[in-house]
């Protein structure tokens, strides 16, 4: 049985930001890609979202000081 | 001011008597008081974590050994756990997953013959017996009854195991019911051979899952739960009667390799925080998220060493003056590497300002 790790208990959920909320992003934040942390292109828990490399990928975190945290990586191939 | 979800909905619970107006004042006073603990611009919150942590880790015990819950499982506490964690270890000393299974087998229902079927077995334990026949060049292995009853096995499966494993040139036949016979083949009668098969023979796997070395299964809550010694993420994961969502192992590389950067993340805040509390300590939660996200940032774990995060490090400076100086200085001079000065241990090498706090800032002045 394989099983979806995307429903484990540690993994949050990830989503990829289209090219609209990824331009919106960038603008609101004054953040360049370069300056993201970064998620590699083969990591387990984005392969269902079909990342390409640069996309941007949106984390919803479970904080327990905040409650929920949004936290954004690029993604990359090195 | 955008107040986070959970400070939200603390205050929505603690206003629930309250009338419209005095919500609203309650509402302004949270938000102000927030507005005024945030960390401020500037603030230098590395150094406050790795004091917060380091201070707190000084009265840890050293005490490496610790039998943890019931049973005799080894667990590393402690310093050593925490140094473990922090320095990125691929390989860890106890490795040990906290197996959570599916109904109803979680009420205990065959609890036994599932914490068998994880453990791996290996041949040296289905066997009571070797011995060593010089004249006739082989092997003669007496099968412990018992063992295989209650491992639902029988001599010819154990055969035909021997025989799929061991290379071409040794024969295994069955003599008795449980009595094997592994002989060397015409060609290589060599006693030497003979001892190297012997321990090949032990070492052979038979069922379970890979990795696990002892099974010990507990009652936490109102469940049954297995907590295994040796940690295989994933094959655990595949199995039918585990609950694969809450299934955890402490060991942090293979929740990166199976479960992705993320759950490593979280996974490195759950077992430091684990450690800390265990050993009565109080250390905020916030000083290990930053912790564990530094580690994090580059897609990959990176330990706190020489070898993870310090080089990362961009300034050749910052990263000569963490360990072996020489040897970076060195590097640095041989292929022309460039220091901008960004960052704080290089501007207190060369006696300027550091960009924290105040010295962050520059002045702007209007020219007219």
């Amino acid at each position: 049985m394989e099983f979806d790790i995307t429903k484990h208990s540690l993994t949050p959920k990830h989503t990829k930001l289209d090219s609209k909320e990824e331009e919106k992003f960038l603008e609101d934040t004054k953040y360049r890609k370069v300056h993201l942390p970064k998620v590699f292109l083969e990591d387990p828990s984005i392969q269902h979202l079909k990342p390409v490399v640069g996309d941007i990928i949106k984390i919803e975190r479970k904080s327990p000081t905040a409650g929920v945290a949004y936290f954004y990586r690029v993604v990359s191939d090195e | 001011m955008k107040l986070p979800p959970k400070i939200k909905d603390d205050i929505k619970d603690a206003t629930a008597n309250l009338n419209v107006a005095q919500k609203k004042i309650v509402q302004d006073m949270v938000e102000k008081k927030y507005a005024r603990m945030r960390v401020q611009a500037g603030e230098c919150v590395g150094i406050l974590s790795a004091e917060s942590i380091g201070e707190p880790g000084t009265q840890m015990t050293l005490n490496t050994f610790h039998f943890a819950g019931v049973a005799e499982m080894n667990v590393t506490v402690g310093l050593p756990r925490l140094i473990e964690i922090l320095d990125g270890r691929k390989s860890i000393s106890t490795p040990n997953m906290e197996v959570y299974l599916q109904p109803p087998y979680n009420k205990g229902k065959d609890i036994k013959k599932i914490a068998n079927e994880i453990k791996e077995i290996k041949m040296s334990e289905l066997i009571s017996e070797i011995s060593l026949n010089i004249a006739d060049s082989s092997l003669e292995l007496s099968l412990d009854k018992a063992i295989l009853e209650d491992l639902e096995l029988d001599s010819k499966t154990v055969k035909t195991l021997l025989t799929k494993k061991l290379k071409a040139g040794f024969k295994a036949e069955l003599a008795e019911e449980f009595l094997i016979i592994v002989r060397l083949s015409e060609k290589t009668k060599d006693l030497k051979e003979l001892y190297r098969l012997k321990e090949t023979i032990k070492g052979v796997y038979v069922k379970g899952v890979k990795g696990v070395t002892q099974v010990l299964p507990i009652k936490k809550g109102d469940e049954f739960i297995i907590i295994t010694a040796g940690s295989n993420f994933k094959a655990i994961l595949k199995l039918d009667y585990v609950d694969p969502i809450r299934t955890v192992t402490n060991d942090i590389f293979q929740i990166e390799e199976v479960l992705g950067i993320e759950a490593a993340r979280s996974a490195i805040i759950n077992e430091a925080y684990k450690v800390i509390q265990e050993q009565g300590l109080n250390v905020d939660i916030r000083h290990l998220m930053l912790v564990a996200d530094t580690m994090c940032v580059n897609g990959k774990v990176k330990g706190i060493t020489r070898y993870g995060i310090i080089r990362e490090k961009t300034s050749v400076l910052a990263r000569a003056s963490f360990e072996t100086p020489l040897r970076h200085i060195f590097n640095a001079a041989k292929i022309g590497e460039e220091d901008v000065l960004n960052s704080v241990v290089e501007n207190v090498m060369i006696n300027q300002p550091v960009p924290i706090g105040t010295g962050l800032p520059g002045l702007v002045t209007k020219v007219k």
